[in-house]
């Protein structure tokens, strides 16, 4: 029971931070059908700029966090504005490709700055554990978790409430009917790359704390943000949210309940991407329009 | 001047090369391949080989993306199959080549045409996802692979190298005896699938890419068809994995994961989607950039300090641009711009 406890809250702190990572996926593909696989040198990208905020540059850590979001969303428009724009009307596999070209590219660009070693993880969530229900728990998985849940909570609000989020969900809705109310479409690319971003830069500073450091391999959380938004549906931003909590659990199980060489943690959410893309190709709580031929 | 299309004969009309200038220039490239290994060092041959194996591995992937319009980021696992299959034979049944490549091709095939059963469902992106996870399984079995009795990395015997029972080293040095392998292996594969695309197969497959409803309904039988581009494309793949196999004598997965897969979609959206020439540009265009930077970095190593510490960055990121780059400004790729020069001169001095 413990056991069963302690890698269920360890699949849910690493599903929430897969599930912030999907998010940004889905709102760029909502919002413009552009599939991202440089989703996870996004999130690169921002665990490095607050490295590099808070350790090479020595800001004080809530003021270096804002200063890497900030730049970081600056990073995801600039992408937008240089190399997606041009690609309007491009048939599927260039917009693939060229995301591809993009996460090369930015894997380079980091690479080239703070090179292969891993780097240490600047301190600023707590290390020490809790004991739930039986089993110990690091306090920086709570607080990925928590923080997780709370910017889902003001991304919500941003949906619901304020005019830019409403432009977003009306150009993910119909994009003709939404240039036609006076919505500017590309503004609204604009701040998906931006959120998009955001939320990576999030996600890979919790990653960050949770691995204890910063090296290239989290950009490899980029590919398992596929498993998690097939599951949930490609389009459906709760989808990503409970995707990303069901993936971050079937890892942890299947990799804590079956032999450790087996490796099951790395394979299976492909496995049950293969799966569910067979039975029920549009996920959870997609829309249900994917062609058949 | 050549002004036109005007065929007169029927031979004329189905030849593959029909004006006088482009028989000319098959047969000088043809004549410099022939002429290019007696004058080239092993490093030269080296980079010669290894583009005519990624030209052939590119060319199967375009059979699948370019021309049936099947996205697929899975083209590394095929060659992994392919290469692993061609190592086991020779480790274990000590089998010489020209067994094991055929064996290796056809058994990739099969293997291509079990991971292309989604695409009778899925199509576009929901296609490339899938075959993202075919990928990432293959490599999985690959590195887990003391389950099933396939080791991590596995050394080919250098006696496994030969040919009807020559052994290859008679030819000369490694890379010389192999030149002429890969070349003869390229000239084939070139000329079949130049040729597929003019059967009832390859019309079917440009059919399911240009509109595959309106295909279905003029008696294409999709899920056939499907799975019989897969089955090519992935035989050509594990033909070129075979050969690498052979060719560098030791394999292990780390050559075959998702950064392949991109590499060959990056060398036939660079080259030409949907031409047999466009992947060979293609190929060499990425075999050559990064051998090139190098070479420029080493040159540079005492002006610019450190250059060379660099050099996996400036390859990485030079491969990202160059894709970047081509798709805004060219994204008909490299076949484009050659036929844009030869427009130029053909229509000079009237341009219009």
């Amino acid at each position: 029971m413990d056991r069963f406890v302690q890698l269920a809250l360890s699949g849910i702190a690493n599903g929430a931070i897969l599930a912030l990572v999907a998010l940004g996926f889905v709102l760029i593909y909502k919002s413009s059908d552009v599939i991202n696989f440089a989703q996870g040198e996004l999130l690169l990208i921002g665990a490095y700029l607050t490295y590099a905020m808070v350790e090479q540059f020595g800001i004080w850590w809530p003021a270096g966090v804002v200063l890497a979001v900030i730049l970081s969303a600056v990073v995801g428009v600039l992408i937008e504005q240089l190399v997606l724009r041009p690609m309007i009307g491009e048939p599927a596999i260039s917009v693939i490709m060229v995301t591809i070209g993009l996460s090369s590219l930015l894997r380079a660009i980091t690479g080239a700055i703070w090179g292969v070693t891993p780097r240490p993880a600047p301190q600023f969530l707590p290390t020490d554990t809790v004991t739930i229900l039986g089993a110990n728990v690091g306090i920086d998985r709570i607080w990925a978790f928590g923080l997780a849940i709370a910017l889902f909570g003001i991304l919500t609000l941003f949906f619901r409430y304020s005019r830019e989020g409403i432009a977003m969900r009306a150009v993910a809705d119909d994009q003709q009917a939404a240039l036609s109310m006076g919505i500017s479409v590309k503004t609204v690319w604009a701040v998906a790359w931006a959120i998009a971003a955001i939320t990576a830069t999030v996600g890979g500073i919790l990653l960050m704390s949770i691995f204890g450091g910063v090296s290239g391999t989290i950009g490899r959380v980029g590919l398992l943000v596929f498993p998690v938004v097939i599951l949930g549906g490609l389009d459906s931003i709760p989808g990503a949210i409970i995707g990303g909590l069901i993936i971050g659990l079937l890892q942890s199980f299947a990799g804590g309940y079956l032999p450790p060489e087996w490796g099951m943690g790395e394979v299976v959410p492909f496995v049950i991407l293969l799966l569910i893309l067979l039975v029920r190709p549009y996920g959870l709580f997609g829309q249900r329009i994917i062609e058949r031929v | 001047m050549q002004s036109g299309t005007f065929h007169t004969t029927y031979a004329s009309d189905v030849s593959l090369r029909p004006y006088w200038p482009q028989r000319i220039r098959i047969v000088l490239v043809l004549v410099l391949a022939l002429i290019f290994p007696w004058f080239a060092d092993r490093y030269w041959l080296n980079l010669a080989n290894t583009i005519a194996i990624a030209a052939i591995g590119a060319i199967g992937l375009n059979i699948l993306v370019g021309y049936t319009g099947q996205i697929s980021v899975g083209h590394g696992g095929f060659l992994a199959v392919g290469a692993y299959t061609a190592g086991l034979m020779a480790v274990n049944l000590g089998a010489p080549m020209w067994i094991t490549i055929p064996v290796a091709s056809f058994v990739t095939a099969a293997v291509g045409a079990f991971f292309g059963l989604p695409s009778l469902r899925l199509k576009g992106l929901y296609l490339a996802i899938a075959t993202l996870a075919s990928q990432e399984i293959i490599i999985w079995l690959l590195t887990h692979g003391k389950l099933l009795g396939i080791g991590e990395s596995l050394s080919l015997p250098r006696a496994s190298n030969n040919l009807f029972g020559l052994p290859l080293e008679w030819l000369g040095n490694n890379d010389f005896a192999f030149y002429w392998v890969c070349l003869t292996l390229l000239i084939l594969t070139v000329i079949f699938v130049s040729n597929l695309f003019r059967t009832r197969a390859g019309r079917a497959f440009v059919a399911i890419r240009d509109q595959d409803i309106a295909a279905q309904v003029i008696g294409v039988d999709l899920f056939r068809y499907k799975l019989l581009a897969f089955a090519t494309s992935s035989f050509f793949a594990g033909l070129a994995g075979a050969l690498t196999a052979h060719y560098r004598g030791v394999i292990s997965w780390e050559r075959f994961t998702i950064e392949t897969s991109i590499l060959y979609l990056a060398m036939i959206i660079i080259g030409g989607l949907g031409s047999v020439s466009g992947s060979i540009y293609g190929a060499a265009f990425m075999i050559l950039l990064p051998a090139l930077l190098s070479n420029v970095a080493r040159a540079l190593n005492d002006v610019v300090p450190n250059i060379t510490t660099y050099l996996p960055y400036l390859q990485q990121g030079a491969f990202g641009l160059a894709i970047i780059l081509f798709l805004i400004f060219e994204p008909e790729g490299i076949v484009k711009m050659w036929r844009n020069v030869k427009d130029y001169f053909r229509l000079w001095p009237f341009s219009y």
